[in-house]
């Protein structure tokens, strides 16, 4: 074991539930020590024994691919031991409550628990109850730091600043939980931020979030730096809070015509899954201007940052 | 659109009502190329082009063509009711230049593809200028939003689900605040099903003594109500399509005074009929929503006196025998319309209650300024769409001579004074009274 971050910064929260009461300082030090992850996670050996004798377990009561997957892959690069939970196999399908799950876990005495919920809330619920530290892995509508995280580390890799710079979140904001920790995160780091969607998928209140907001697409992108489309949910897509797949793509799928509203140099992001020729037209998703496969590298790199930093400032490190 | 005519028209020594500038001149309105050019006193006595031909209309008025907002045409699917081309010839001989077609068509105009079959049958098909209304929800039912940004862009002027209430608040509010984005006019047939239920007539001692079920207003009033209040989450564009009652223009009375984006239309029907003249079961007065009491009709008309009411409308609704020569409950609700709103409408200028040039904006500049479309104004440089009226001669209403394809009129065999004598669209004359 020859590998050993260079950075010593500490995370001083004992959890990670949101973007929310992280400072610059907080988020700058998850970034370089994300920058060293991803020279680790780009050599043959790729372990490192911080985390060694820790206990990670996973817990997602929602499916997921890249973040459960990220996160089980980070700790075990780490040298952690991971185990996966998912909701179909767990007790919580048998009736359990959220309180009781957390009192179950809480004997086993993990270290560290990444938790995705689909309520808003549930995560910083189960974090009152439990003795580890809880990494929210999405909760509802409300946040999924190490998403914003793996963007802002995305973002300031190619354009080598955050401050400054225009970024456009487009799309589904009222459901998503992506857009919100991006907001705080951008926010905190200086850039401007705007959101650009049909009224009807922007959360009322919205413009006092510290966004710019937009309805069309020309006025939305205009000078953009990054363009940050999100998924649309398919039940939100058909008459519900928009008419249709078509007509959603027409005014607010990001295609070449419409990329051309924002800087030449615009950068374009998406979290995934993609839907595309929804949210996202198939020639810009994998075009040159397109970031969205280095966003998954990130990924696994952020995750180890945010395991390293919260597991130093564990009681018993 | 229409063919123009080129050649310039002079009608001379007409009185000039264009409530689009509040102008009321005896004087002159030049015409040329399609197009308006002047209308002032003298311009005749200046001199006018080589060639114009001068039509002296002492003792006439000359106004912008009439824009009905609310008329349903049976085309797509019910073209044995009215095509575009009968109905347009009703509109020609009734001073209507500019039918707003309604969406409940089968099948219905829920989709851009649709918009565009109406506007090029209507082009092909029609002497007058039809805009389609698209539906503000899939199939009429009430659920999911139709492509109203796509509807829009093809030709939609508003949006309706034609006679049809959207009793899903959650849908309502979805839709006003979506059609806002889009700066799209949401038109609302306000009658709650549950409270109208299987109700045929105005709830009253009326109904009570025709051994009819009634509807009662707070059908109308309730669902208003709730609009206005999405209207102000929202911010959205509203159109109340047919108000009926007294009460209903106090509601919208507070929403004005608040400062809402809020506008109404009365139909012709509840402006000059009431619920007793449904008389001996009547069925060609059987209309949606019902004719009220005299009390409601009026304060409708005061409302389109004072332009509380912004709009008149024909609410043009062919039903041929089989559905109205039936017992009063089984038969179809509507009556047509287009051929005679103006001269019903006159009865209300005659009896002092409306002046020409309230019931004129009403009847054409307010619905085309709603609407966005071009109509409703003699200024230069609008399209020659104009009427020249005779409000004075007496005329009987008899059907057979009506060109709509159905004769279900309320105004069946009745006396009418003043009436539309000639109507140009596009600097052409469509009809003229001989």
């Amino acid at each position: 074991m020859t590998n050993s971050p260079k950075s010593s910064f500490v995370l001083s929260h004992r959890h990670l539930l949101g973007i929310e009461g992280l400072s610059a300082a907080d988020i700058t030090g998850l970034l370089d020590l994300g920058e060293e992850f991803v020279t680790l996670n780009r050599q043959i050996e790729k372990k490192q024994a911080s985390l060694r004798g820790r206990t990670q377990i996973n817990l997602f009561f929602e499916v997921s691919t890249r973040t459960q997957a990220s996160f089980e892959l980070a700790g075990k690069r780490l040298g952690a031991d991971v185990m996966n939970m998912s909701a179909s196999s767990s007790s919580m399908r048998k009736g359990e409550t959220l309180i009781d799950t957390a009192i179950t876990l809480n004997a086993m005495h993990p270290d560290i628990l990444v938790v995705r919920h689909h309520a808003s809330g549930a995560v910083a619920l189960l974090a009152s109850k439990l003795d580890c530290s809880v990494i929210n892995a999405g909760d509802g509508a409300h946040e999924h730091p190490t998403q914003a995280l793996l963007d802002a580390l995305t973002i300031r890799r190619n354009k080598g600043r955050i401050e400054g710079l225009l970024v456009a979140i487009c799309g589904d904001i009222l459901h998503s939980r992506v857009a919100r920790s991006n907001i705080m995160l951008l926010n905190t780091m200086g850039a401007r931020v705007r959101v650009v969607a049909p009224t009807t998928l922007l959360p009322p209140g919205i413009e006092r979030m510290g966004v710019e907001v937009a309805r069309d697409m020309r006025e939305g992108l205009a000078d953009a730096d990054i363009v940050m489309m999100l998924r649309l949910q398919r039940e939100r897509m058909n008459g519900s809070f928009v008419p249709s797949v078509s007509e959603y793509f027409h005014y607010w799928g990001l295609d070449e015509k419409k990329l051309a509203y924002a800087k030449p140099d615009a950068l374009v992001m998406h979290p995934g899954p993609m839907n595309r020729g929804v949210e996202i037209d198939s020639i810009v998703a994998d075009g040159a201007q397109s970031l969205i496969r280095e966003q998954v590298e990130m990924g696994v790199a952020i995750r180890m940052a945010v395991l390293e930093a919260l597991s130093r400032a564990l009681p018993n490190a | 659109m229409m063919l123009s005519d080129r050649r310039p028209i002079l009608f001379a020594n007409a009185r000039i009502v264009d409530p689009s500038r509040d102008l009321d001149i005896l004087g002159d309105l030049l015409i040329a190329d399609g197009v308006i050019r002047e209308a002032k006193k003298g311009i005749g006595a200046a001199g006018v082009p080589e060639g114009t031909d001068v039509v002296d209309c002492r003792g006439k008025v000359i106004a912008p063509g009439l824009v009905d907002m609310r008329a349903f045409i049976g085309e797509p699917g019910a073209g044995y009711r009215e095509t575009f081309a009968s109905a347009s010839q009703a509109a020609a001989a009734g001073g209507v230049t500019t039918i707003i077609c309604q969406p409940d068509t089968s099948p219905v105009i829920d989709d851009p593809a649709t918009v565009d079959f109406v506007l090029r049958r209507a082009r092909d098909t029609a002497i007058v200028h039809v805009h389609p209304m698209a539906a503000i929800t899939k199939g009429l039912e009430g659920r999911e939003m139709t492509e109203i940004g796509l509807l829009k862009a093809a030709g939609a002027v508003a949006f309706t689900d034609g006679a049809r209430s959207i009793t899903n608040a959650q849908v309502m509010r979805r839709t006003l605040t979506y059609a806002r984005d889009f700066d799209a006019l949401i038109v609302h047939h306000t009658e709650d099903p549950d409270l109208t239920g299987d109700g045929v007539m105005n709830e009253s001692e009326f109904a009570a003594r025709l051994g009819l079920l009634g509807i009662p207003k707070a059908a109308e009033t309730v669902l208003l109500e709730r609009d206005l209040r999405l209207v102000a989450l929202t911010g959205g564009r509203y159109h109340a399509a047919s108000i009926t009652c007294a009460e209903s223009l106090e509601v919208l009375r507070r929403a004005k005074d608040q400062g809402l984006n809020v506008t109404a239309s009365a139909s012709i029907n509840h402006l000059t009929l009431n619920e007793i003249d449904i008389g001996p079961y009547r069925t060609f007065l059987k209309v949606s929503p019902p004719l009220r009491s005299e009390e409601d009709r009026k304060a409708l008309v005061d409302g389109v006196a004072s332009g509380l009411i912004d709009v008149v409308m024909s609410d043009h609704n062919p039903q041929d025998v089989e559905t109205k020569r039936l017992p009063f409950a089984e038969a179809a609700a509507g009556a047509i319309g287009l051929e005679t709103m103006l001269s019903a409408g006159l009865r209300l200028v005659h009896a002092g209650t409306v002046t020409l040039p309230a019931l004129l904006r009403a009847m054409s500049t307010r619905p085309a300024q709603l609407l966005g479309i071009p109509g409703g104004t003699l200024a230069h440089g609008a399209p020659a769409d104009i009427i020249v009226i005779d409000t004075d001669v007496p005329w009987l209403v008899d059907p057979t001579e009506l060109k709509s394809k159905c004769k279900n009129t309320p105004f069946d065999e009745a006396r009418m004074t003043g009436r539309v004598v000639r109507t140009i669209v596009a600097g052409r004359t469509i009809y003229e009274q001989l």
